[in-house]
């Protein structure tokens, strides 16, 4: 058996890996969402692009429930103000991806143009929407979240509807924004360029050859604000990491460029953020190169660098509070028990390999390019 | 003091978003196993009919899991969004379900669902038929692991409360996935799902008997849904989940509510059949009894008596005090008190801690509440009864009248006389609303019968909120049941849609609107 703070750190991994696993998969998946109304101009062109995810976006969207799952399940104190402290976003987020099961399966079942287009545009909002608020929210977390702790470990927060949403969208955030919509519209963009066939693989390359270099600036702006801009926080008195999880036994500080401490401790941490930049921009070589499968996977590298920099940035933080840094959320105070965090380790190493396994083999299962013909011999069954 | 309006209002959108959920859920649970049997057949047989039969039911299917994964991703993060001291007090306990149900239960069925509906060109018989398996087994073992969750909530058992980190901690996970009230709840409502797939086959199918439309077709649908169903219906009645009931407090307190059972009769109880329970008065009037009936399905025995309100109500006002005892030695822990007095104190009423939260709802601090907040909070330990009285009684009558749809049906159509009985026919296409109506008071009974507590004698409900506005939440609530029902109308639309075209929406040529109305039924 692990023992505890090395379990607690482990923890920091599979939540990581569960992110990243859902900005692969689902995001592939949001990307085509986002391009749909622009890589397809008639009604075909539009179901190939669907299908090429159709069979695939539920499973791939179990990596977002699963994450969700996750974080209770071994940092219940952090789904706890997490989700309450972003209610206004995460209702959004919810509304908007309300429109993809039903976009998806509704679609295609009714011949009407405007029945069509309404679900087409329903597939554009829940693409964009989330992969938008998402980034806003890493954003949000990167310059700490306004709650705190009370003595029974309440959360409690500033504002209400709008009062609470609107500074969320303060200008760092947005940037953040960009950077996550972009790097999932590319992700998508390499998708449709590796599986549907004919103009609509085209156009994809064209966007992705012109959005990959938006996710390299972005991000590059986007550190370079960090490092100049934004306040980092810092531990600097705090119990055992082994210890009973307790957020409000330790002392934090807020400091200019705290958020990069970890580049001067660990230099090869460097590497993380290099491949978030590097990965974009390979992915547009390749993309114009006509290498959609290779352009799929760096673009999926740049995906690890990119979630991983923020990750290790404010690692052992996960939600530093702004309004009372006491009360941040850390990898070693947010934890689960000892032992649920054993159990729940103990079911991702039995399941996720599975789960992977049987992925593959319904990809391998549904592989090659989806044409315009295949849409039209199977009009009544396909998306 | 959290203000008890906001307490309602993220009651209430709990409740909406939960039993909106559930119209979907059932459905799901079972039509993917009558899908598997469908299936099966046709890769026995090779009759092609077996094959449109589990494409047509197939696309039904369909239109109604879209909603069951929208309401259902709401589900996933709404003890974060809503119920966030819930979240912090028990998810270490709550959460691991939760995920462990996300990692084998969600992933399989959405994986493999997709294959379901567009693999059929792409796959041989027997993957897709392993395709169709998977998807129902995913199905059903979500079932289990969200129930597990649920059971806890009901009877929380495996776990204990650390003053420490101020939450409660898993101590046993094989306890809490075998808890009794858990087993029970996961086979009660797979095999309720297992009912409503089987009406709804059923149903549509006598329609088109009725109509004279795809006898072939109809025939075979009706006779795999009605003998699945007859099983299914006599399951559920028989493993209902009063056999639970006996388990902790909270268990103890819906079953007496249930009944109306008042004062603790003398064992073996009897079973207040119908009545008027009058909560003032603290009685049943107009009561017609069954001896002995309760003692025996509650108990499952002569000489243990079904415990009354009454009594449950006082046995609660002594844990409230003791509660009092263990908030007050928590308070000197948290504050730094390390003496093995405090400790000993603390562990000596430990127990009844959320006993002593009850008391929050009048006072601030529960160990300064006096004597009329202590009575105040023992009394809120009961929840109004005709609501659940009522709503139970309601949810056996339409079992009942379903098992006896499901048998005469079995019957009639074993004797080859189904379709000169056209009353049959008529009550099936009838009972189409009945088991949603069924799920559905059920839960009721379930979740509202659970009240005041989030957590079994654990945590209150009015504690487990978020500390959100009033505000937030009519915005939210509005935006959920606008954007539900809009989506639920959209939904029966396609429904009725596709039901009145029958198999010829699956352009095979084979069928009624597609050959003219007078062909001959497809064999």
């Amino acid at each position: 058996m692990l023992d505890y703070e090395t379990l607690k750190l482990v923890w920091w991994v599979l939540v990581g890996a569960l992110l990243i696993g859902f900005a692969i998969t689902d995001g592939m998946d949001m990307g085509v969402g986002t391009l749909l109304p622009f890589v397809g101009k008639t009604d075909v062109e539009r179901r190939i692009a669907i299908n090429t995810v159709g069979p695939h976006w539920d499973g791939n969207q179990v990596w977002f429930i699963t994450a969700g799952g996750a974080i209770f399940a071994a940092w219940p104190a952090v789904y706890a103000a997490a989700f309450s402290g972003f209610y206004m976003a995460m209702l959004l987020v919810l509304f908007a991806l309300f429109f993809r099961p039903v976009g998806f399966d509704y679609r295609s079942k009714i011949a009407d143009p405007t029945w069509r287009k309404a679900w087409d545009w329903g597939l554009f909002a829940g693409g964009t929407i989330p992969a938008l608020i998402f980034g806003v929210a890493f954003g949000n977390l990167l310059q700490g979240v306004p709650f705190r702790l009370d003595e029974l470990l309440r959360a409690h927060y500033q504002g209400s509807l709008l009062t609470a949403l609107l500074p969320l969208l303060n200008p760092f955030a947005l940037l953040a924004g960009v950077v996550s919509l972009a790097m999932l519209t590319v992700h998508g963009g390499t998708w449709l360029q590796l599986r549907a066939d004919g103009a609509v693989a085209a156009r994809a390359r064209t966007f992705v050859v012109a959005l990959a270099p938006v996710v390299t600036i972005a991000f590059a702006l986007a550190g370079v604000w960090l490092w100049l801009g934004i306040d980092g926080y810092r531990i600097v008195a705090e119990p055992s990491h082994g210890a009973l999880p307790n957020p409000l036994a330790k002392e934090v500080v807020r400091a200019p460029g705290a958020w990069l401490d970890v580049y001067a401790r660990m230099p090869i941490a460097v590497l993380v953020p290099a491949l978030g930049l590097v990965g974009p921009l390979a992915t547009a070589l390749l993309a114009r190169a006509a290498r959609p499968g290779l352009a799929f996977v760096t673009s999926a590298l740049g995906m690890v660098g990119i979630i991983g920099t923020a990750g290790i940035s404010m690692f052992p933080f996960v939600m530093p509070s702004s309004l009372d840094p006491r009360s941040s959320l850390t990898v070693w105070d947010a934890a689960s028990s000892h032992l649920t965090l054993t159990v729940m380790f103990w079911a991702v190493v039995i399941f996720l390999p599975i789960v992977l396994g049987y992925t593959v083999w319904c990809y391998a299962q549904m592989w090659g390019r989806v044409t315009a013909a295949e849409i039209e011999t199977r009009a009544h069954s396909a998306y | 003091m959290i203000d008890p309006t906001f307490v309602e209002l993220s009651r209430w959108q709990f409740a909406a978003t939960a039993l909106y959920h559930f119209l979907f859920v059932p459905l799901t649970l079972g039509i993917s196993w009558l899908l598997v049997i469908m299936e099966t057949v046709y890769v026995m047989t090779g009759k092609e009919i077996y094959k449109d039969m589990t494409k047509f039911w197939g696309k039904l299917f369909g239109i109604n899991f879209a909603l069951g994964v929208t309401t259902g991703l709401t589900m996933e993060f709404e003890f974060g969004t809503n119920w966030s001291y819930y979240s912090h007090y028990v998810g270490d306990v709550f959460g691991a379900p939760l995920a462990i149900e996300g990692l084998m239960a969600f992933f399989l069925e959405s994986t493999f669902i997709g294959l379901f509906f567009l693999g059929w060109d792409k796959l041989s018989k027997r993957k897709h038929l392993a395709v169709t398996f998977f998807t129902a087994l995913g199905s059903n073992l979500s079932a289990l692991w969200i129930l597990i969750a649920n059971g806890w909530m009901q009877n929380p058992i495996g776990s204990v409360f650390s003053p420490e980190t101020m939450r409660m901690e898993m101590t046993s996970f094989a306890e809490v996935f075998l808890n009794p009230v858990a087993q029970v709840k996961f086979v009660h409502t797979v095999a309720a799902g297992y009912v409503t797939a089987s009406v709804f086959v059923m149903a549509i199918s006598s329609w088109y008997i009725l109509k004279g439309r795809d006898l072939a077709f109809a025939r075979r649908s009706f006779a795999v849904a009605v003998g699945f169903g007859l099983a299914a219906s006599l399951s559920v009645i028989v493993l209902g989940d009063e056999s639970g009931y006996e388990l902790g407090d909270v268990q103890k307190v819906k079953l007496a509510a249930i009944e109306a059972e008042w004062k603790t009769e003398a064992a073996p109880a009897s079973f207040t059949l119908l009545g008027f329970p009058d909560q003032e008065a603290r009685e049943t009037t107009a009561a017609i009894k069954l001896p002995w009936a309760l003692g025996l399905i509650a108990t499952r025995s002569l000489d243990r008596p079904v415990i009354g309100l009454d009594d449950l109500e006082k046995k609660h006002e002594e844990r409230i005090r003791s509660g009092q005892i263990a908030y007050g030695a928590l308070q000197k822990i948290r504050a730094g008190d390390k003496s093995p007095e405090t400790r000993a104190t603390f562990d000596a009423h430990a127990r009844d801690i959320g006993f002593g939260l009850l008391l929050k709802q009048f006072v601030e601090d529960p160990t300064k509440a006096g004597e009329a907040e202590i009575k105040a909070a023992a009394a809120s330990t009961i929840p109004t009864v005709w609501p659940l009285f009522w709503s139970f009684r309601i949810m056996v009558a339409l079992g009942f009248l379903m098992l006896f749809t499901f048998a005469a049906g079995f019957w009639l159509n074993a004797t080859k006389r189904l379709e000169q009985n056209r009353w049959f026919l008529r009550l099936a296409v009838a009972i189409l609303p009945a088991p949603w109506l069924a799920c559905e008071f059920g839960w009721f009974v379930a979740e509202f019968g659970r009240q005041p507590w989030a957590i079994g004698e654990v945590l209150p409900t009015f504690l487990a909120t978020s500390s959100l506005t009033v505000g937030d939440l009519i915005f939210s609530l509005a935006g959920f049941l606008t954007f539900y029902t809009l989506l639920l109308i959209i939904e029966v639309y396609l429904m009725v849609k596709f039901a009145r075209l029958g198999p010829s929406s699956l352009g095979t040529g084979r069928y009624h609107f597609e050959r003219g109305a007078l062909a001959a039924p497809a064999e």
